[in-house]
């Protein structure tokens, strides 16, 4: 009865996903287009077969993502024939919030934690899925699976509820809210081999292709729109690049590689020295940044 | 490397999960960043952020401080302590692995708890240069209560002692003395250094004395500890999935067992039996289906089958109960009490319940039972429980999914303590109300009367027994059925066993109020004559009752008067001091605020009094 480590972490998610959908009055799954949404939202689907997702999803758009994903975002909705909802800060847009002009700190502030809490409060979501790791950022790696915010969205690491056995307590109160993480116990590496043998589509920005790019603080930054002003200095190059993790463009570094199928990057993961965060700049603006950006909502 | 060789190889690797467990400073974090390091989980520019820390706070001089890969919350850093459980992942060619890292303080025991839930091995960390800790006494006995069944006892920071076998030895001994009533499957002991590395990968030259395996490749060698696979099938349903179309299936994770296709299977509570016609897995449509896959089953008929039910082949060995014995581990600042009612998270189900007794907390250095009130945060109790339902569950030993609950406070829904089920208890096991086809109302009209009590309630020598004796007389020869219960004869019998204390006396009426219930649905007016000195046991009788079945008559007579009859010389007695707790004089009578009848016996004899409740049941339609 072979129950290798990828299966036993398949029916725990789908454990999970499947007990919000049974305690909470109105889940949604925040979906954000890159690699792991993609793996929550294929065990969600299994979860509910042969039945719909009983759910909405929420893609909270900082109108900064790269069109690729943006494109790929409508093509899974339509195919999936998923009940989504885009939400954008209309009040960043119309100040004119930007990575460029703002900085990244105040960006992702305004447009991304801002703009999340706008959605859950607009929609009274009582439950949101998140498809963050425990091995992604050093401050995840302690959060809980049912991660309880306040009124104000806030997570309180000290103050955390034990979560013992697969007993998860998911009384809230009233307007508090739970981020749920059913992918947790996931590593990057156990997220590609799923996405290659569930041949899970993906945003094709993952393989190597010959994009426009420039290098800027030693990272290589995509063209992929005009916003992105090019200082004198600055050349744009063809070069041959994809990215580890998908996010805002002009915060998100690409990495020179030939990947340009599951299988190389997976060979390519496997020989590397740097991690998938490296890539984003959010997480090092300040010291323990991450975890500033979670006790103000973020996910 | 070829990519056919890794999914062969990813494919075959167990996952386990891990605990690591010791005091403060024994070198928890050193030993995971020492794992994690070593097996090469560290990217290079998690090293140099860790580095860029380890100058700010770091402990190891320009060497990199290992802990500060692990402790990741800003405060731990700052604090130098880790505060909180963290989840940390590696793997070898072997296996995956999960650690918990746990903090060592003895405020956070709950947080060993939360860990040692979820994991399949314990080490233990030993400082070489301390020995065994308080601490590691606590450790152990969690791990054993919580029955993570694999220990490694590793001993570090060996580089500290020179090296030295005898201490190796000596803890041993130790260890071996304080873990002998535990039921451990097996028990390891390394010694190793996290700081150098000696043990952990790589094999010591340092210990030649040590001849067994390296920390890791003991790891890797366990196989997953607990499994249920040869147990009967159970699956306890989680959700109820409906389509439009004519789909009806239960979806939920196995918790022991295999399932076929056409296998029969009995639904708890209900008992109604099906066949499975179809398995779905995550994998699609299946033949069969096993321990910890999350399905979705169908069934050849259809049963009312919801969420919190259970679906199993185990009828014999699932118990069926509202209480039960188990052990609790207190896990916040307001202390746990006895007849406080929480809420008792269960598998699939949420049920309101109270701990009704403590029958004593664990010295968790000592190991000895000792008699308590409260558990407060951090205790580990013995206790039993009450649920205001019956539920379905097995022995923690028996299945830790299905004997297994979390305590949650009512009001603002915290998670407060964590339950292993022990055994189920027999009084009322099985034991369901049944619906008679005869009823109350049935048996009223064969009496052509409507059935009450009339709870008389006074001080002794009030003329509560004569009066009800009068007016029982009065209904008899009105024909109706009647039986009078007097508080001197029910004593004499039913409650023998029963003094004149406080909790004795509630126990009294407890007992009278619920013979008093039955006598009623039998279809008689039921006359009870006692003292009922107190408010909350006369509200408890009279919740038992519906409304308008049940008539609070106060014997009104003042205390001067009773003393003054004194028909059983009684109030002599209390007054000299050879009776003790005696309503009026050393135990308090509380007034009847607004009873049904109110009987002013100065001026009226028992007959008028009689006829006076006489009077009121005939106005409010009773005869």
């Amino acid at each position: 009865m072979a129950f290798n480590h990828l299966k036993k972490l398949e029916s725990e998610s789908i454990h999970i996903i499947r007990e919000v959908a049974s305690e909470f009055t109105n889940p949604v799954m925040l979906y954000s287009i890159g690699k792991d949404s993609s793996v929550m939202l294929h065990l969600a689907i299994k979860a509910f077969a042969p039945n719909k997702i009983p759910f909405k999803l929420l893609h909270v758009d900082t109108t900064w993502k790269f069109k690729e994903m943006i494109k790929f975002r409508d093509q899974i909705a339509r195919e999936y024939n998923l009940d989504l909802i885009v939400h954008i800060n209309h009040e960043g847009v119309k100040n004119k919030v930007g990575p460029i002009s703002h900085g990244s700190k105040t960006h992702t502030d305004i447009m991304k934690t801002q703009s999340l809490k706008q959605a859950l409060n607009k929609f009274k979501f009582d439950a949101a899925f998140g498809g963050a790791r425990r091995d992604e950022e050093k401050s995840r790696a302690k959060e809980r699976i049912f991660s309880f915010r306040d009124i104000n969205h806030r997570w309180d690491p000290k103050n955390q509820k034990p979560e013992l056995w697969n007993l998860f307590n998911t009384k809230i109160s009233k307007d508090e809210s739970v981020r749920i993480f059913p992918l947790s116990n996931w590593t990057e590496v156990d997220v590609w081999q799923y996405i290659y043998q569930e041949n899970i589509p993906i945003v094709p920005l993952y393989f190597a292709a010959k994009r426009p790019v420039i290098k800027r603080d030693n990272m290589l930054i995509m063209v992929d729109d005009d916003r992105l002003e090019i200082n004198k200095n600055e050349k744009v190059e063809e070069k041959l690049v994809r990215f580890r993790t998908l996010g805002c463009y002009p915060l998100t570094a690409a990495i020179e590689s030939k990947a340009s199928n599951i299988e190389q990057i997976i060979i390519e993961l496997l020989e590397s020295k740097n991690s998938e965060r490296q890539g984003r700049l959010i997480d090092s603006d300040q010291i323990g940044s991450m975890e500033i950006k979670k006790q103000d909502g973020y996910f | 490397m070829d990519i056919e060789t890794f999914f062969k190889k990813q494919n075959f690797k167990n996952q386990l999960k891990i605990l690591t467990c010791g005091s403060v400073d024994d070198g928890k974090s050193t030993l995971i960043g020492r794992l994690l390091f070593d097996s090469k989980s560290i990217y290079s520019d998690q090293l140099s952020q860790t580095k860029f820390e380890s100058e700010k706070y770091g402990t190891q001089g320009k060497e990199i401080d290992l802990a500060l890969l692990i402790d990741g919350l800003q405060a731990e850093r700052e604090q130098g302590i880790t505060i909180d459980v963290a989840y940390r992942y590696f793997e070898t060619d072997k296996c995956k692995f999960i650690i918990a890292d746990t903090p060592g303080h003895q405020e956070y025991t709950r947080n060993m708890a939360t860990g040692a839930s979820n994991s399949d091995v314990g080490i233990i960390l030993i400082d070489s240069t301390k020995g065994i800790l308080d601490q590691t006494k606590r450790h152990t006995f969690i791990l054993s209560l919580l029955e993570v069944n694999h220990v490694v006892i590793a001993i570090n920071k060996m580089d500290l002692v020179n090296y030295d076998k005898n201490v190796y030895d000596e803890i041993i001994k130790s260890f071996e003395i304080i873990s002998k009533n535990f039921n451990f499957n097996s028990k390891k002991y390394i010694p190793l250094s996290a700081l150098v590395g000696d043990n952990v990968f790589t094999k010591s030259d340092n210990m030649p004395w040590y001849k067994n395996e390296t920390l890791i490749s003991t790891l890797e060698k366990f196989e997953v500890s607990k499994s249920y696979i040869d147990e009967k099938f159970s699956m306890p349903v989680q959700w109820v999935n409906r389509s439009s179309s004519d789909f009806r299936g239960y979806s939920g994770t196995i918790s022991s067992g295999k399932i076929n296709v056409n296998d029969e299977i009995t639904v708890v509570p209900s008992g109604e039996k099906a066949k499975i016609k179809k398995i779905l897995t995550p994998d699609g449509n299946s033949d069969s289906s096993f321990e910890n896959q999350a399905v979705t089953i169908s069934l050849d008929k259809e049963i009312d089958i919801s969420r919190g039910d259970l679906i199993t082949s185990d009828l014999k060995n699932i118990k069926i109960a509202d209480q039960f014995s188990a052990h609790i581990i207190w896990m916040h600042k307001d202390a746990m009490l006895p007849e406080r009612n929480y809420i008792f998270r269960l598998i699939n189900s949420y049920v309101s319940g109270k701990i009704t007794k403590l029958e004593h907390k664990i010295n968790i250095n000592s190991y000895e039972k000792i008699p308590a009130k409260s558990l407060e945060l951090n205790d580990i109790g013995y206790c039993k429980i009450a649920l205001s339902k019956s539920t379905f569950f097995k022995s923690y030993s028996n299945n830790n999914q299905l004997g297994s609950f979390v305590i949650i406070d009512q009001f603002n829904n915290l998670t407060v303590g964590a339950g292993m089920i022990d055994y189920e208890l027999r009084r009322s096991t099985n034991i369901s109300w049944h619906e008679m086809t005869i009823d109350k109302k049935k048996r009223s009209i064969m009496n052509s009367q409507k059935p009450c009590a009339l709870w008389f309630t006074g001080l002794s020598g009030s003329g509560k027994s004569t009066i009800a004796n009068i007016l029982e007389q009065k209904l008899h020869r009105l024909n109706k059925r009647t039986y009078l219960l007097d508080g001197d004869n029910v004593r004499h019998g039913l409650n023998k066993d029963l003094g004149f204390t406080d909790a004795d006396r509630v126990e009294n009426i407890r007992r009278v109020a619920e013979v008093s219930k039955l006598m009623t649905d039998a279809g008689l007016i039921t006359l009870v004559s006692f003292i009922s000195p107190f408010k909350s046991e006369r509200k408890m009788a009279r919740d038992l009752f519906e409304k308008d079945e049940f008539l609070e008559i106060f014997v009104d007579t003042p205390l001067q008067e009773c003393e003054k009859r004194d028909p059983k010389g009684l109030y002599k007695k209390a007054r000299s001091g050879k009776l003790k707790n005696f309503t009026g004089i050393d135990s308090d009578y509380e007034t009847p605020i607004s009873p049904e009848i109110k009987l002013q016996t100065l001026s009226k004899n028992p007959e008028e009094l009689a006829d006076e409740i006489l009077n009121y049941m005939k106005k409010n339609n009773i005869i």
